[in-house]
This record gives C-alpha cells, structure tokens and sequence, in this order.
C-alpha cells in the first residue's frame, strides 16, 4: 500500500501537467463552442436558406461523425489541404466543432421551451425581432439549457482523451507513458482515472440535482 | 484512385458494427439488473449502483479501455483488444442503460402497477409479463439513439489495434498522405451507417408505441 502511494506520489507532477494540458483543451472547445452552438441553433432555425443549409450540414457533421474521426482530420488530414495545425490547434479545432454541434441541439430545445405567448407578448409591445431574441428569448433559453451544457462541459473533458491519438501530452498520454516505461498500467491508469472522476463525478451530479429542480416546474 | 480508399476505409466496417453490437448487448444486458438494484429496498444495493453508474460515467471510455487492454491484459487476464474495448465499452453502456431504463420505468403509468395487484399477479408476472414488455418500448427511442453514440464511441477500438473503420482509415492515410479525403470518407461512413439505426428505431418506436398503456 505504502509503495503504491510512494509511487502515485512521484507520478502525480506529470499527471498534473497532463490533468493541465486537458482543461486548457476542454476550456478552449468550450469558449469557441458554445458561442457557435448558439449561432448554429439560431441559424438552424434561420428563414435565410444558404444559412440555414451551412448550418444543417456544420452540426449534422460534426454529431454524426465520431470526435476522434474529426481530431483525426484536423491533425492528419488538414495538412494536405495545405493547413497544418499543432497538436492542441487541431484538438481544439476539433472539439470546438464537436462542442457547437452538440450544444446548438441542446440550445435549440432550450429556445423552443420559450411559450410562444412571450414571443407574441414582445411583438405587442413593439419589440424588433433582434431584440426579443437579445432580451425574452436566449436569457430564458438558455437558463433552461443550462444543466445539459454543464453536463456536456464534463463529457468534453472526457473526449480530450482522445487525444491521445495525435501526440497531445494530456491526462491519458502521460498516463500510458508512465505505463508503459513501469508496466504499472492499472495503477497509474486508475490514478489518471481518479483525477477524471474528482472533476467529472460532482459534475454528473450537480446535472441530476439542477435537472430534478427544473423538472418539478414542468411536470 | 478513390475509389480504392473507399473500399480500403470500408474494410473496417464488419468490426465496427461487431464492437458497437457486442457493447450493446453486454451493455442492454447489464443494465437490467442494475436498474432492478436501483430500485431496492436495501440501501447498500443502491448505493453500489450509484457508484457504479458515476464511475462509469466519470471517467473517459478511452481510459477504461486502456484499464481493461493494458491494465488487465498485462499479467493479470491475458484479454484480446476486441474483448478489452467491448468489455470497457460495454460497461459504460450498462451505467448508461441502467438509467435509461429508470427512466422508462417512471414513464410507466401507476395503474399498471395497480391493476397487477388488483388482480393478485404474483411480482414475478408483474416484472414480466406486463412491466418489461412495456419498459423495452417505452425506452427504445433513447436506447436507439444511445446505440448511435455507442456507434462512434467504438472508433477508440482502432487505439489499441482492432481493426474498425477509424484503424483502417489511419492506416490508409498514412500509406498515401491523403488524410483529408482518408477521413472524410471514414466521417462519412460513420454517418452512413448510423441513418439506418436512427430510421429503424423511429420506425419500431411508431409500431411499438401503441402497444404501451396510456
């Protein structure tokens, strides 16, 4: 016991570097995608066709192909279209695109939660229609949305895994490589793995509790 | 010229559709009983699956694969890389389904239960005969649309060397240099595959939902 913790104790800096590097990754996807879910939920429901096409087709790729097909993409595959990103370029590149395909379905059911009778309410009493969107409809929009994109915001800490794939010296790649340099996979692999749950597991459930809140309202 | 990356991309395909298949069911299986345990009496019982299921959900699908490949497989249960990524994806998914299916048991109208009673079912009539059949319909379109997540979760598969869709489109790509096209194609195959899913659990919810007492 003694000596498993001596061991996780002189592994942990690296973890840490690594646990580092993965929220730089996670706070980046989110800071770039959920803006863009929120431009794409609106410009799904946009009346302007080439909008609406662009949009349809941004957020049904980046949902119906896997994360790690994207990152694969953005590391291995942009280059020959002459683009070549660094590893974290690509990962957020990747992510973020994952992130505002997501969050625009969750953002949209938030806004379609909006009573028409708001809507209605704003147009007599003579509010634009920019203005109804700034003030009635995206505030409460989005409040309802929130638990779900809080919940989204753990999942994409747990997508920056992948990217383990294209040499991004994040949790799990610094976890395999100590792994594979002492063949202590299972223990270095659960610390990596407790260092996730202490983020992800409060998270989870600060989702359920703010879900069960919202849900008394509604049922 | 492309057509031959078609086809060596869609090499991957049987394997893909193996390891999503085979998580499913381990998964669909799995979470039966933990939903059952969910819903005892006994505190501890519940307690165990509450841990389970923010275990399972805390930590990346990526690093439970890794546990079961590296972790397990070097000493302690020699484990080919097909069953490490079904067994780690598969266990994820039972976490997942255990509360896919709380959540269908809540959308199980009382008087079900009430009528059971009434007309002195054993329980074990009850869960059978008249809850499950209901609980499977009820939770298909979230069962379904999980399936199609659990679809793209499979591509970690290709990490530690099965050979699926993403495995195959990393090896292609790196024989030609043509990454762009390489993936796009695999991104698309993906997709592809998972319009049937999405079109043939809609088609079963619209059969099926009308068997389920309102």
């Amino acid at each position: 016991m003694n000596e498993l913790l001596s061991f996780w104790l002189d592994s942990l800096p690296l973890l840490l570097d690594g646990l580092a590097v993965s929220l730089k990754v996670t706070g980046a996807a989110l800071a770039i995608g959920f803006p863009l879910g929120l431009f794409l939920a609106l410009g799904v429901q946009s009346k302007g066709r080439l909008v609406n096409l662009i949009s349809l087709c941004v957020v049904e790729i980046g949902r119906g192909a896997p994360a790690l097909v994207v990152l694969q993409f953005a590391y291995f595959g942009l280059p020959q279209g002459g683009l070549t990103l660094s590893s974290f370029a690509s990962a957020v590149f990747a992510l973020a695109w994952n992130t505002g395909a997501y969050t625009s379905e969750i953002i949209r059911a938030g806004l379609e939660s909006v009573p028409f009778g708001e809507i209605e309410a704003s147009s007599a009493m003579g509010m634009m229609r920019a203005d109804t969107l700034r003030f009635v409809i995206i505030p409460q929009g989005l409040r309802v949305a929130a638990p779900a994109l809080l919940g989204f915001a753990a999942a994409m800490l747990q997508a920056t895994s992948l990217c383990f794939t294209i040499a991004l010296p994040e949790l799990t790649s610094n976890a395999y490589v100590i792994g594979t340099n002492t063949f202590r996979y299972i223990e270095i692999l659960s610390l990596a793995g407790i260092l996730y749950a202490v983020i992800c597991a409060p998270a989870t459930i600060a989702v359920e509790v703010l879900e069960r809140r919202l849900g008394k309202h509604t049922r | 010229m492309t057509a031959d990356m078609i086809l060596g991309v869609a090499t991957g395909i049987p394997w893909t559709l193996a390891v999503t298949a085979a998580a499913f069911v381990l998964g669909a299986v799995l979470g039966l009983p933990l939903c059952a345990m969910r819903q005892s009496k006994f505190m501890l019982l519940r307690a165990i699956v509450l841990v389970y299921i923010v275990v399972f959900r805390s930590v990346p699908p990526l690093l439970w694969v890794f546990v079961f490949f590296f972790g397990l497989g070097s000493g302690y249960l020699p484990i080919s890389a097909f069953e490490g990524v079904v067994l780690g994806l598969g266990l994820i998914t039972a976490a997942n389904m255990a509360e896919i299916y709380r959540g269908a048991l809540s959308a199980i109208r009382i008087g079900q239960w009430e009528a059971s009673e009434a007309l002195a079912l054993p329980s074990y009539s009850t869960y059978i005969d008249i809850i499950a059949p209901q609980l499977l319909r009820v939770s298909l379109p979230s069962s379904a649309s999980y399936a199609v997540g659990l679809l793209k979760d499979s591509a970690i598969a290709s990490t530690i060397g099965v050979n699926d869709i993403s495995f195959s489109a990393n090896y292609i790509a790196k024989l030609t240099y043509q990454g762009l096209t390489v993936f796009a194609i695999a991104g698309l195959l993906y997709i592809m595959i998972s319009l049937p899913i999405a079109a043939l659990a809609r088609a079963a919810d619209q059969k099926l939902r009308a068997r389920v007492a309102q």
